[in-house]
Order: structure tokens, then sequence, then C-alpha cells
């Protein structure tokens, strides 16, 4: 890295490595403003599906010499080891939600960024609910906006690539998907893709892994 | 006292290949006219796809394995319908996988344009960056991004949205766009068109180093079209076979200095996908349009000369645009957007044309839609112990250069590659060990 100092850093990606753990600190200690953009470098991302898992046993699943892998147990946000002062939602991010952090950092002001859930993005488009209407499970309600309710648009329901949204009724939407007749392993795999490492999707979704094992 | 040139040892060591994503770093070892070690080592985290793909559903599988790369998600969740499909015992036919193959066009636009005059250009021109290039080029540049950005319109149309598309489903999509966005779409790519003419011209006017091999190129091929998702797989040499018999001729090896696996034939050679292989391969099937222009620039197959997979790029960029044409032209919103598929245990094998080569997914599904197994062979692994038998052949030919003339002319030769966005960034630092 070009030592700095620099007025925004921007960081994409988890911190799953002990070099990315050591490295973050350095890039802290470098930039004025510390952005996280897209779901890995904010919620772990995908990724953080092996913090369930016995990291040794991925190791041997995916190469053949597993003691050639430096790896840690965890992939992390980058939260979860410094100070982040503003975290860019998505996978991907929106870009115009990029550009508008960008400028406001620059102008001084609060990133103008809503927190409120893609339930109400999807109101405003005028789509019909496909929960509602057809039933299927949508984590709209529960998720970040930002995408402009892409998936509902197009006749899914929403798998939450913004993570949750601003005090996400989490437990409230599983507890009606499941009466509407979802199993608690897929509303276990649906909190856990993208942002599941983030409350309040880990704690929901680790409480339904454990009733599925006891069941 | 005077040292003999066969004892001067050199070394050429290149720390950082690239930024977050897609770590790599390279290192070349000559001792007098002989290279004792080439390394491309790429150092990316390990990601653990494969294994976190065990006990999710077959249905979550495109829009995860999408998320293995940024610039090519079609490329993976074509890959991913096709095998899953095959592991269902089911076909997606008429109009769909036409408009699989739109979206695939979309893709290879997008990545094309990027990687030649984004990345590869300021090499052949002498620029640090296409920032700087831009400052004397900047219609060139802006063309380009005008280019690339209909590249994202198709993927945008077709998809939802230009990276992690979330309109594709095992079985086809969820819902097809309307034909008033498909009339619009076509006027913007006829209007792009003419500069993916240009562009043929303008990258078989480059000067390319005089560096021939003897390859195994290896592409898919389709007995009526260009091959995107479906067909054989084929050599140069004379393979044949299936998509389901990837794995009895192909293997992945793992080396120490590198979390990318290496992809070699099971006799032990190197191989070459990707565009110069395709257009070797699957000449007799582009259209005449760009056959023409290939004629006329004296483009000859077979070509040999990796270097000149900008002008593979830029014929296959023209193909795209022109299909992409004709498939909007016939556009149809009103057929069923995807076909039902019932739970059934069962093993899939899928293969398609990445912007990068081919891509190769292997699942097994248990009975109740859940994945038991899954591979994944991208190209860019594929590509790397050819890139450094490249390396080994060509370093000695540069080796009399300046130490910074030297290593950006073998950076040059690995994004012949177009091994990912972050390996064929500019910026890199050198160390140069010298004894005598």
């Amino acid at each position: 890295m070009e030592p700095g100092p620099y007025d925004i850093g921007l960081v994409e990606g988890s911190i799953s490595t002990p070099e990315e753990a050591e490295r973050i600190v350095q890039v802290r200690k470098e930039c004025r403003f510390l952005v996280t953009i897209g779901a890995c470098a904010t919620s772990g991302g995908i990724q953080a599906l092996k913090n369930w898992a016995d990291v040794e046993e991925y190791k041997r699943i995916v190469y053949a010499s597993p003691q050639y892998i430096d790896t840690l147990d965890t992939a992390s946000p980058v939260a979860a080891f410094v100070l982040v002062d503003f975290e860019l939602r998505g996978c991907p991010v929106n870009k115009y939600q990029l550009v508008e952090v960008i400028t406001a950092l620059i102008a001084g002001r609060r990133p103008q960024i809503a927190t409120s859930p893609v339930c109400l993005e999807c109101k405003r488009a005028g789509n019909v609910c496909v929960m509602v209407a057809e039933g299927t499970p949508c984590l709209g309600p529960i998720t970040h906006a930002g995408c402009g309710a892409l998936c509902p648009t197009y006749g899914r329901g929403c798998y939450s690539c913004f993570g949750p949204s601003e005090s996400a009724a989490a437990e409230a939407l599983c507890a009606h998907c499941e009466k509407t007749g979802t199993s608690k392993p897929t509303i276990v795999r649906m909190l856990r893709s993208f942002n599941g490492y983030l409350e309040p999707f880990k704690q929901v979704g680790d409480k339904y892994e454990r009733q599925a094992v006891n069941n | 006292m005077s040292v003999k040139p066969s004892t001067i040892e050199r070394t050429i060591h290149v720390e950082n290949l690239a930024r977050v994503e897609g770590e790599g770093a390279l290192y070349i070892k000559a001792v007098g006219d002989e290279i004792t070690d080439v390394q491309l080592n790429i150092f990316e985290p390990p990601r653990f796809y494969e294994a976190f793909l065990r006990g999710r559903s077959y249905r979550e599988v495109p829009d995860i394995t999408a998320r293995i790369c940024g610039i090519c998600p079609v490329a993976y969740q074509m890959s991913s319908c096709h095998a899953l499909e095959q592991a269902h015992g089911v076909t997606v036919g008429e109009p769909l996988r036409t408009l699989r193959r739109l979206l695939y066009c979309g893709e290879w636009i997008e990545s094309h344009v990027l990687h030649m005059f984004m990345l590869h250009l300021p090499d052949f021109l002498g620029y640090e960056s296409v920032v700087t290039l831009a400052a004397d080029h900047k219609d060139v540049v802006a063309k380009a991004l005008a280019l690339k950005k209909a590249g994202n319109d198709i993927v945008n149309f077709i998809g939802g949205r230009e990276v992690h598309p979330i309109n594709v489903r095992v079985g086809g999509f969820y819902r097809l766009p309307s034909k008033a966005k498909a009339k619009a779409l076509r006027e913007t790519l006829i209007k792009n068109r003419e500069f993916a003419v240009e562009t043929i011209r303008f990258m078989a006017g480059l000067e390319f180093p005089d560096f021939e091999q003897n390859y195994e190129f290896v592409a898919m091929k389709h007995p009526n079209e260009y091959p995107y998702c479906e067909g054989r797989i084929v050599s140069s040499s004379g393979i044949d076979i299936p998509v389901e018999a990837y794995l009895n001729e192909f293997e992945e090896i793992h080396v120490k200095h590198s979390t990318a696996l290496h992809g070699r034939l099971k006799d032990g050679r190197t191989y070459l996908v990707g565009p110069l292989a395709r257009v070797n391969l699957n000449f007799d099937q582009l259209p005449d349009s760009v056959k023409e222009i290939a004629d006329e620039i004296g483009f000859k197959i077979p070509c040999k000369n990796n270097f000149k997979s900008i002008i593979a790029r830029a014929l296959e960029t023209l193909f795209a645009v022109d299909h992409a044409i004709d498939i909007l032209e016939n556009y149809d919103d009103t057929p069923a957007p995807y076909i039902q598929i019932a739970d059934k245990p069962g093993i899939g094998h899928g293969c398609s044309e990445a912007p990068r080569g081919i891509l190769y997914h292997r699942y097994e599904v248990d009975g109740g839609g859940l994945i038991k197994n899954a591979v994944i062979t991208p190209p860019t692994a594929q590509n790397q112990p050819q890139i450094e038998d490249d390396l080994r052949h060509f370093f000695p030919s540069v080796m009399e250069k300046s130490e910074e003339e030297a290593t950006l002319r073998c950076e040059q030769l690995i994004r012949n590659y177009d091994p990912c966005i972050s390996c064929s960034t500019h910026f890199l630092k050198l160390k140069v060990d010298r004894s005598t």
C-alpha cells in the first residue's frame, strides 16, 4: 500500500486470512474516512457461511493439499476489527448509493441512504405482493432498501442481497413464513446467505437451526 | 574479474499483481539463459464455494455461484443451470435457450470490451492505465465505454441487473421483459455496432510480439452455432468429448504457491482456454459479417500467438453484438418464462464458454433437492499452468531489456489471458535481484 494519509478509504471483501486482519488495521490508520462497500466487507458475505462450519473439513473438500491453505476460522465484517465510518450494503452495491456516499463525505455531510426496508420500495413501485398474493417467502419486509425491490418486481421473493434493515423484525417474519408452509431448514437457509452473519439474521437463523435439529 | 553471462542469476519478483479480490504475484528466476523457476502465485483468500454449496437447495445455486465473479456472473449461472437441469433430466428448449444466449452475448460484450480497452490496450500503447490513455484517446475510450454499456444493457434487460442478475433460475427465467424494452435495446446495439467493427480494425493494427506457441486449444463446439452453453468439448489435438466426460480428460492439481487449483490434461500437458481457443476451433460458425472483417484484416486460423487474443476478443464482440441484434428482432415476451422441474436425485454436468474460457460445473443432488456435491472448474485455474509455461518460453526474449520493460512485457503476456479484473490492473512493485 502506498503510504497515506487518504481522505476516503473504500474497503471491499471480508476479513478471512491472518494477513488481512493485520492489513486492515494499517488501512484504518491511513484513512480519514473508512467506508466498507458491499456485503462481504459489511457482513462477511457469502464466505461467512464457513463461520458455522468446520473449516478443516471445508479445506479438505476443496483442496487436495489442505496444509497449504492459510485461513482464519471465520470470515468477518471489517467492523469486527476496526472502526468503520460508513457501511454501504448490497451484493452488488447500488452505484448511485456509492456516488452519494463519496459526494456526502467530500461535502462534509451525512450520506442520505435510506435504512427502510425493501418492502417500502416495493409498495412504491406498485408491485403486487408476492407473499400475500402467491405465498412466496420474501425477505423484503426485513431487508435494507437499495435495490429498488428488484426481485419482487420480477415475481420472486427477496433473498436479501442488502442484509437486514434497521429494526428488522426477523423473528416475526420467519414465524409468518413458517405458518404459511416454509420449513425450518428452508428458513435457516433463507437467512444464511449473503448477509447471514449480521444480526438479527444470525440470531434468528441459529434459533431455527436448533429447532430443526431438535425436531 | 569478468563473469561469463551464463552464470548471471536474475530474478524478477512482482509482489502484488492485484488488489483485494484475485490477489497474485509473479516470480521468475533465471540463471544465464536458463529459466529455473516461474511461479504465478495466486494468494487470493480461499473461498470454499464448493464446500458451502453442500446442503443448499439446487434452486439457490445460480444465485450463489454468480457471486464467484462480478465480471462473469452469467457464466457461473449458465453452467450451474445446465448442470442442474441435466441432474433433473430436463432440457430447456426454445425460445428460452436462445434468450440464454442473448444474456451471454451481453456478458461477452461487457467483459471483452472492459478487458480490451481498459486493461490490455494500455500495455500495447505504452500507457500506465486507461486513465492516462484516455487523456490522449478520449474519443476511443468514450466509444468503448458506450459499447460496454450496451453489453450491460443486455444483461440488465434479461437478467434484471448487470451484476449478479436476479432473473435467472434453474429451468429458465422468472419473468420475460417486455417487447418495448427489447426494441429500445436493439436500437442501442445497432447504434454501437459500427464501433465494434472499428475495434477489430484498430486491434489488428497494434504491434504484437512475435511469440507463437504450439498450444493445445480447448473450447466448446456446437454443430450449428458459435458456442455458449451447449455442445461438446473439443481440442486442437483431437479431443472430442461430451461435457460429462470432462473429469476423465482433465484434472486439477494443487500446488503450494497458489490457492487456485491448476488445471491440466490427464497426461500432464497444459492447455489454453478462452477467446483465441474458441475462434480457432469455431471459426466456421462465425457469421459472414464477422468472417469478412477477419479476412479483411488478414486474421488466419490457427492463430498461435496469444498476444493476438485481443483480436479474437474483438471478433467475438462483433459476433455478440450481431447475434444479440438478431435475437432481439424476433423477441417475444409471451411464452412461459420457465419449465417446471420435479425434485429427484441425480448427477449433472454443465459447461459454458465464460469470456475467459470453458467453465465446468458438476453437481450431485439428493431426492429432496439439496446439493450433495459440487465441482467448479473456472477458466483461470485451467489457464494458470499455461501462463507459467508461456512466461518460461517468453522471458528469454525480453531478458536483455531493462527491468521495467521486461516486467511490463511479462505482465502483458499474463493479461493475454484476461485472468480477472484485479489480476490485470496496473500497479506493481517489482523486485529484481541480480547476483553475479
